[in-house]
């Protein structure tokens, strides 16, 4: 029976996947970390170009987003709640909020960056090589890699919670094993905070 | 028939013949037990070098005589290219951890298995993956990389040859690497069995430990310089690129963020390993244990702060030059430390001669020669003298093929009988090192006078006053080869054919050796318990 209790200790054990959850954060932000470099560095380099080409972007949808990321984490920490009391219904509901606001901000992102090509700014364009400073080269460059990057990992996000959503709905993720649900709020969380640095150094410094 | 029963009848079999829901290579490929994932990390790593080895030979065949001898300097320099991602990439990066590593560590510490068995089985098969990747780069398209492995921009845009399969292949080795990483750091904080507290941990479980640290806080940086360089080919971005305002330094240091750490990811489990070799061979308890592992951690973290030494001549601010030669001279330290230890431990024991003990010999023998050249390259003035000859490709090869490559051997020759159950011949086994570590002091050796007068490296081609030293080092890699021959023979015959070995034939006294050769499926019948005066050096 002991032997039992122990093997399903190894089987089952939410803080290692939450250390391991937290361990993977870490190099999820030292990818950014090493972007962020780049960027201070070509900031200093080139100030005056960064705040003509900061002035392009549309300030409007960049706090829409911004505000909407942030509704979405306050709708997944509350599903982690649900899911301890016990309420199926609402946790899944919260996180089918969660996953629309994901999506909504995709949505945008994709008409900000189509505003940015119908008006030929792209990386490599012609527009951005003959009109373009070189500062102001690297700026979209990096926006687009930055803000690129950075749906990159919405979309990996919206996929994990889709997966806890399946999960929860088998029942294979309940209050007694929620590691699954805590990890994929804890990923969620990471990707709003990097939009929350994203956002000012992209949209707000001039 | 209660559970019990079946887990016991279970640990009848061991590891290599336990046929589970899947038989024969499936049960391997699929497998999650960290012993299987650790013997095909072992045979994909040996693969991979082969190859690289094959490419080595070729290039010192080049060498041979000054002018085209075999190929011309399009090949060389995919050549070389090739040898050194396939090697530090595919070989010596993940060498040690994963195939010990994965073997050993929830043995050592007293556990079943890893923390995420199935991630473990991914980092595999992502190994794997950047396997092709790199391969598909070579066989396929206009041109092999000629870059060198190090892909500096803005070169690497430039090139006109298959760069972008080989960039991708670094970054999923790269996220390979981070998860073995980020494994055996859960494995070491979670599964330690009952009373294995972190002052009772064998040092091999310490520098994996360190080495996690460096995986996942190192390893990141250089996937999104990839990344950048990949977007910098596909759509011409910019960051790299002088053209449009980029700096091509910054990629150099966004480069060796990464991988001058990554070379204390090749170094420290070899250290580790060498760390277990000498207490058992001298049957005594290792000297200065805690400084050992206060070094290891020392070196995990100034290894950070040294890249710069690569870049001496790139163009940097002459301050920065000061702060990185200074670094460079303090992560000496703790390297020195841990050989003081090895050599103390060694004194006044009851040394028992066998072939693990050469290796290790002969790596504290290269490893010195190549940590004090280390120093006449970070040293400012010496540097611009040798920088960027084969002074360099000597001194990394004593470091990172003598060092991690001879703990390897080392390591290889003394777990052998707990991964295989068999003995190898040990009059070959010795043969072999001999052989090889002639050969290898002649390959490298001439390397160090022939930079020292001026050789620049990664030229097909040399001045004839170099010619004497090319033909030294040509023969050397010869003998060198020899002497891998006569070792893999060795090896592979016994692991099939020799005699049955003993759960403990060295005498050791960690965790690995209590269990029979091979260890069983599931390790321990019952998880081990560490009394309040056990430990992993406790010889009397």
């Amino acid at each position: 029976m002991e032997q039992n209790a122990h093997a399903e200790h190894i089987h089952y054990d939410a803080e290692a996947s939450k250390i391991g959850m937290w361990l993977f954060i870490f190099t999820e932000l030292l990818l950014f970390g090493g972007l962020f470099i780049v960027y201070s560095i070509y900031r200093f380099m080139n100030q005056e170009a960064f705040h003509l080409a900061g002035e392009e972007l549309n300030t409007t949808i960049g706090a829409i987003n911004t505000v909407l990321l942030l509704i979405s984490s306050m709708t997944i920490a509350m599903s982690t709640s649900t899911l301890q009391y016990k309420k199926k219904g609402a946790t899944l509901g919260l996180l089918a909020v969660t996953v629309i606001i994901g999506v909504v901000f995709l949505v945008n992102k994709y008409f900000e960056w189509g505003t940015k090509f119908s008006h030929g700014i792209w990386p490599g364009s012609e527009h951005m090589l003959s009109e373009l400073s070189q500062g102001e080269i690297l700026f979209f460059g990096l926006y687009f890699v930055m803000t690129g990057l950075h749906a990159l990992h919405i979309i990996i996000g919206l996929i994990i919670i889709l997966f806890a959503v399946f999960r929860i709905q088998k029942g294979t993720v309940n209050e007694n094993r929620a590691a699954l649900l805590e990890n994929a709020g804890l990923y969620w969380h990471l990707v709003d905070l990097i939009w929350i640095f994203l956002f000012p150094l992209f949209y707000l410094i001039h | 028939m209660n559970k019990m029963q079946k887990e016991h009848a279970a640990n009848e079999a061991n590891y290599l013949t336990y046929q589970g829901k899947h038989k024969g290579l499936l049960g391997w490929i699929l497998s999650t037990d960290h012993k299987r994932i650790g013997l095909l990390y072992l045979y994909s790593i040996m693969t991979m070098f082969f190859v690289g080895v094959l490419l080595g030979l070729a290039m010192k065949f080049e060498l041979l005589a000054p002018g085209k001898t075999i190929m011309n300097p399009q090949t060389y320099n995919a050549t070389f290219t090739v040898h050194g991602v396939i090697m530090i990439f595919m070989v010596v990066v993940p060498g040690l951890p994963a195939v010990f590593g994965n073997f050993l560590l929830p043995i050592m510490i007293g556990a079943k298995d890893v923390a995420f068995p199935k991630l473990n089985l991914l980092s595999w098969w992502l190994y794997v993956l950047g396997v092709f990747l790199v391969l598909s780069a070579v066989l396929f398209g206009n041109g092999v990389p000629d870059t060198g492995w190090t892909f500096y921009a803005p070169y690497s845009f430039k090139t006109g040859t298959n760069l972008l399969p080989a960039i991708f292949g670094a970054f999923v080795l790269g996220f390979s690497s981070i998860l073995t990483g980020l494994n055996f750091l859960v494995t070491i904080h979670r599964l330690r069995c009952p009373g294995m507290t972190w002052t009772k941990l064998p040092l091999f479980v310490w520098t994996l430990y360190g080495t996690a640290w460096i995986q996942l806080l190192a390893t990141p940086v250089i996937g999104i310089t990839m990344v950048l360089i990949a977007l910098e080919r596909i759509f011409g971005v910019g960051i790299f690129d002088p053209a449009l305002g980029g700096d091509p330094i910054l990629y150099q240091h966004l480069f060796w963020i990464y991988s001058h750490p990554a070379v204390y990811i090749m170094i420290l489990p070899a250290m580790g390993a060498i760390s277990e070799i000498i207490p058992t061979f001298s049957q005594k308890q290792i000297f200065g244990y805690k400084a050992i592992i206060a070094s290891t951690m020392a070196i995990a973290f100034v290894g950070y702060l040294v890249w710069g030494h690569h870049m001496f001549t790139a163009g940097m601010s002459g301050t920065a030059q000061y702060y990185f030669s200074l670094l460079t001279f303090v992560v000496a330290i703790p390297s020195a430390i841990k050989v003081f230890n090895w050599i103390s431990t060694m004194y006044k024991g009851s040394i028992n001669v066998q072939t693990p003990l050469y290796w290790a010999a002969s790596f504290i023998f290269v490893f010195l020669i190549g940590g004090l050249s280390g120093l006449v390259l970070g040293a400012l003035a010496a540097n611009v003298h040798v920088h960027d000859t084969a002074f360099v490709v000597a001194h990394f090869h004593y470091i990172v093929f003598g060092g991690t490559g001879f703990a390897f051997m080392g390591a290889i020759h003394f777990w052998f009988p707990k991964i295989f159950g068999r003995m190898y011949d040990k009059a070959w086994a010795n043969a072999g090192w001999l052989v090889f570590f002639i050969g290898f002091l002649t390959l490298y050796t001439p390397m160090f006078y022939l930079g020292m007068m001026g050789m620049p490296r990664r030229y097909y081609d040399y001045l004839e006053e170099f010619h004497g030293g090319n033909i030294l080092s040509t023969f050397g890699s010869w003998i060198m080869v020899t002497g891998l021959v006569i070792i893999v023979i060795n090896l592979v015959r016994s692991a099939r054919k020799g005699p049955v070995a003993e759960m403990d034939p060295w005498h050791s006294k960690t965790l690995e050796w209590t269990v029979s050769s091979p260890p069983p499926v599931e390790n321990f019948d019952e998880i081990p318990v560490i009394a309040e005066d056990d430990g992993p050096y406790n010889y009397k």
